[in-house]
């Protein structure tokens, strides 16, 4: 600061108090107040900050001028180990991509590698409709999170703990089916690797409808809060033009009225044979994308109560030998079964050279997996297109001019998770 | 199904800028000259019968042992026409130059940098190339075939531990 | 003699107070922080171990809780939050990335968070249930009943008091010791020494 500014500072601000007391309260947005930028850094451990990112601010009081945000607190290798396990232990790595929603990581890339071994056509219909109800289901249990971590961070702290009261019962339940609660590996090449335990169907329903109330009643908690809606409407507003150039999917995506869901335009596994509806926002705002995945958490439920309906009996695993494994009697019993079991899990299942991109819904948006293969057991190259890489990356243009205070909603709703933006 | 783009860029690039297409498990791809990458990504983005105006993913392979050494990846998605393609730039490694496609699609500027980051890849015209998922101090670049999986370059020092260079 | 039945009722007491009334700083990197969310959710409820709320300030915590994967990138910063601890302050490595990198050995992991900070609890597991999260918390509290824990005997070790390395290692383990544990080769007693700050240390390219 300049000596002229000092030298007015304390003359100047009690003059100023005493013309505010005499004149009114406008007549202090007309003082200058004198800034500098400041550079400020949020992270890479802040508890409002969903995983683990570093924001290097330039704030000139409250606003933020400018931001560089700094991923890769969490990069974990994910393509280098990939290059160096068979297709199958791989599955382990996909589950930690995004690890709110993982069973829609491993089905991504179960069809990814489907594709390439020109099989996905034959995969049996009974695996296809419980890929669809584990995908789905952790596509709930991700909604659940990323709304209950946002609410919590703007203070409805009890938002948080009636959404995680309800992801308990679906954690429960996917525990099992699949042994594990949050990292399942669930689904394998070729199908799923266990089939729906009895009386599977009816406890789902019950979780499901026990669920329906649990986000009706933060429905009422939250979405005409004045103080939700006046942290949330307006806030990081992302044109739908650059949604389209930025690369934007998902539910950040829709909520800009760019209306693309893989599972309507172009769809995979049995999605055709569902009717449900796809939520598209027409602001782009925060509250457009807490509404967005609201909407799509209801959808999912429909989604589920149909497969439940339509699902039919029959294997669970395509009757490929050189992607399955035989049946334990035979492996015990006969020594080619037994061959063929050592060969699938010590070479890996043998994947024609090639190249595919296939793409599926993840919670966050498309999730591409682009594989490279060279004709042996491992891949040579194995690439996630992160959905959430996409939507943190346009915050750089979206974040200048907000508050240092709107950074808390605007990133709790774009829903990064450290594990697939940064691989 | 989206054959009209490979179509399309054989009519409008005659002369050789399109080296090779080709279509392999649905999807349509296209090998394009390093010095063409521009003029082909604008005419994507801009052609009418076309509109590829979302960018989806841009990335490297190593194709250790080939010459041109690296392959930049880079795949096209039309929200208007629901089509899609795969284009490929060979880039080899003592010239690891391509030109930047974020005056096109300001959507690569992450991309891009990734690549830059594993890869080496550098790109001309990009606003910002710097390392985006290694830290600044990192020496080489990780996702090339040469780099050891486990070669730690670690910023806080340990001794006596296995994998450290002490 | 009367003096040291005191000091050690006190001690004893001083001890029951700080078990009670842990405030813990949750280092949230990964996946685990799911099942951290969960521990503390109403069902596996955390806060009637009295370690209910989240300090999310090093300066205001004694527990530090390092719960996901820890990257070269992110080591910096894990050591600068522990420094800024106040004493006494107990660690706890939670999930097997944080114990010993997990399943990750790559360029960018750090195998197990006690390369860089001592740990009194490690919880094993991909992510650990919330039950181990609970017993692991009962353990620490025991030990810290008893008076045990890392951050007393590092400060000697660095300020070159001679302290043996038996009392450095920690005794209560969820699960088997690994193979820092046979003989002692590569043992936490090098952790007193670790120097924090960043810098490279490529031996080359």
């Amino acid at each position: 600061m300049d000596d002229s500014t000092d030298s007015n500072a304390p003359k100047g601000l009690g003059a100023s108090l005493a013309r505010r007391v005499v004149l009114g309260v406008q007549d202090v947005e007309d003082m200058e107040l004198p800034t500098d930028p400041v550079p400020l850094n949020m992270g890479p451990s802040h508890p409002a900050m969903h995983g683990t990112v570093r924001m290097v601010l330039d704030v000139e009081g409250e606003k933020i001028s400018n931001v560089d945000i700094q991923i890769g607190y969490l990069h974990r290798c994910f393509e280098k180990e990939s290059e160096y396990a068979t297709y199958t232990q791989i599955f382990p790595y996909t589950d930690r991509l995004n690890y709110v929603s993982p069973m829609l990581n491993n089905v991504g890339y179960a069809i990814a590698v489907e594709k390439l071994l020109e099989i996905d056509q034959k995969i049996p219909e009974r695996a296809q409709y419980i890929r669809v109800i584990v995908g789905e289901m952790s596509r709930v249990t991700d909604h659940m999170t990323c709304l209950g971590a946002g609410a919590m961070e703007l203070g409805g702290f009890t938002v948080f703990l009636y959404l995680l009261k309800a992801r308990e019962w679906l954690y429960e339940l996917l525990e099992e089916i699949s042994g594990a609660r949050l990292t399942h590996s669930f689904v394998r090449i070729g199908g799923v690797s266990g089939d729906l335990p009895d009386g599977f169907a009816g406890k789902l329903r019950d979780v499901i409808n026990r669920s329906r109330g649990v986000i009706e009643e933060c429905g009422k908690l939250l979405n005409k809060n004045r103080i939700f809606r006046d942290r949330m409407d307006g806030i990081g507003i992302i044109t739908k033009e650059d949604a389209i150039t930025w690369g934007i999917t998902g539910p950040v995506g829709r909520s800009t009225g760019l209306d693309y869901d893989v599972r309507k335009d172009h769809p995979y596994l049995v999605y055709d044979r569902f009717d449900f509806d796809v939520p598209v926002g027409s602001v782009g705002d925060n509250f457009d994308r807490y509404m967005c995945r609201v909407e799509e958490m209801q959808q999912s439920m429909r989604i589920i109560e149909q497969a439940l309906d339509q699902i039919p009996s029959g294997r669970i695993l395509v009757d490929d030998p050189r992607v399955r494994l035989p049946a334990k009697s035979e492996t015990y019993n006969s020594i080619e079964a037994m061959i063929a079991h050592f060969k699938v899990i010590m070479d890996g299942i043998h994947v024609p050279p090639g190249e595919i991109y296939s793409y599926t819904e993840a919670g966050n948006g498309e999730l591409g997996f682009y594989i490279v293969s060279d004709g042996t057991g491992r891949p040579w190259k194995c690439r996630v297109r992160p959905p959430c890489f996409a939507n943190v990356s346009v915050l750089m243009k979206v974040l200048p001019g907000l508050f240092i205070a709107d950074i808390v909603p605007t990133f709790g709703m774009i829903n990064m998770i450290g594990g697939e933006c940064d691989r | 199904m989206a054959q009209i783009i490979l179509d399309r860029l054989a009519a409008e690039f005659p002369r050789g800028e399109i080296e090779q297409i080709g279509s392999q498990h649905g999807n349509e791809w296209a090998r394009v000259r390093r010095d063409a990458w521009l003029q082909v990504c604008t005419f994507l983005r801009d052609d009418p019968t076309l509109q590829m105006q979302m960018p989806i993913d841009l990335t490297a392979v190593d194709r250790l042992g080939r010459e041109p050494r690296f392959d930049v990846v880079l795949h096209l998605y039309s929200v208007t026409k629901k089509h899609r393609v795969r284009l490929y730039a060979g880039v080899p490694e003592e010239d690891c130059m391509l030109d930047s496609a974020v005056g096109i699609w300001p959507g690569l500027n992450w991309f891009e940098r990734e690549a830059y980051d594993l890869y080496g890849v550098r790109f001309r015209g990009h606003p910002d190339l710097r390392r985006i998922l290694m830290y600044p101090e990192f020496v080489g670049h990780p996702l090339r075939k040469d780099y050891p999986k486990e070669k730690r370059q670690p910023l806080v020092r340990r001794s006596g531990i296995p994998g450290s260079p002490e | 003699m009367g003096l040291e039945i005191y000091n050690s009722t006190v001690q004893a007491a001083v001890n029951w107070a700080r078990k009670f009334s842990l405030f813990q700083y949750p280092f949230v990197t990964a996946c685990c922080g799911m099942e951290f969310m969960s521990s503390a959710a109403p069902k596996y409820d955390l806060a009637r171990f009295g370690a209910e709320f989240p300090r999310f300030s090093p300066r205001q915590a004694d527990l530090l809780v390092i719960v996901g994967t820890i990257t070269e990138r992110q080591a910096p910063a894990l050591r600068r939050i522990y420094d800024q601890m106040c004493e006494p302050k107990w660690v706890i490595a939670f999930g097997v990335c944080a114990s010993s990198g997990g399943f990750y050995q790559n360029y960018s992991t750090v195998p197990g968070a006690d390369q860089i900070i001592p740990v009194d609890v490690y919880i094993p597991g991909c992510p650990p249930r919330p039950e181990q999260v609970l017993d692991a918390l009962i353990l620490l509290q025991e030990r810290i009943q008893r008076g045990e824990g890392h951050s007393q005997v590092v400060l000697k070790a660095e300020a070159g008091h001679d302290v043996p390395i038996a009392s450095i290692r920690p005794r209560n383990r969820i699960g088997q010791g690994g193979p820092m544990d046979a003989g002692g080769v590569a043992g936490p007693a090098d952790s007193g020494r670790v120097s924090g700050g960043a810098g490279p240390r490529g031996a080359g390219t």
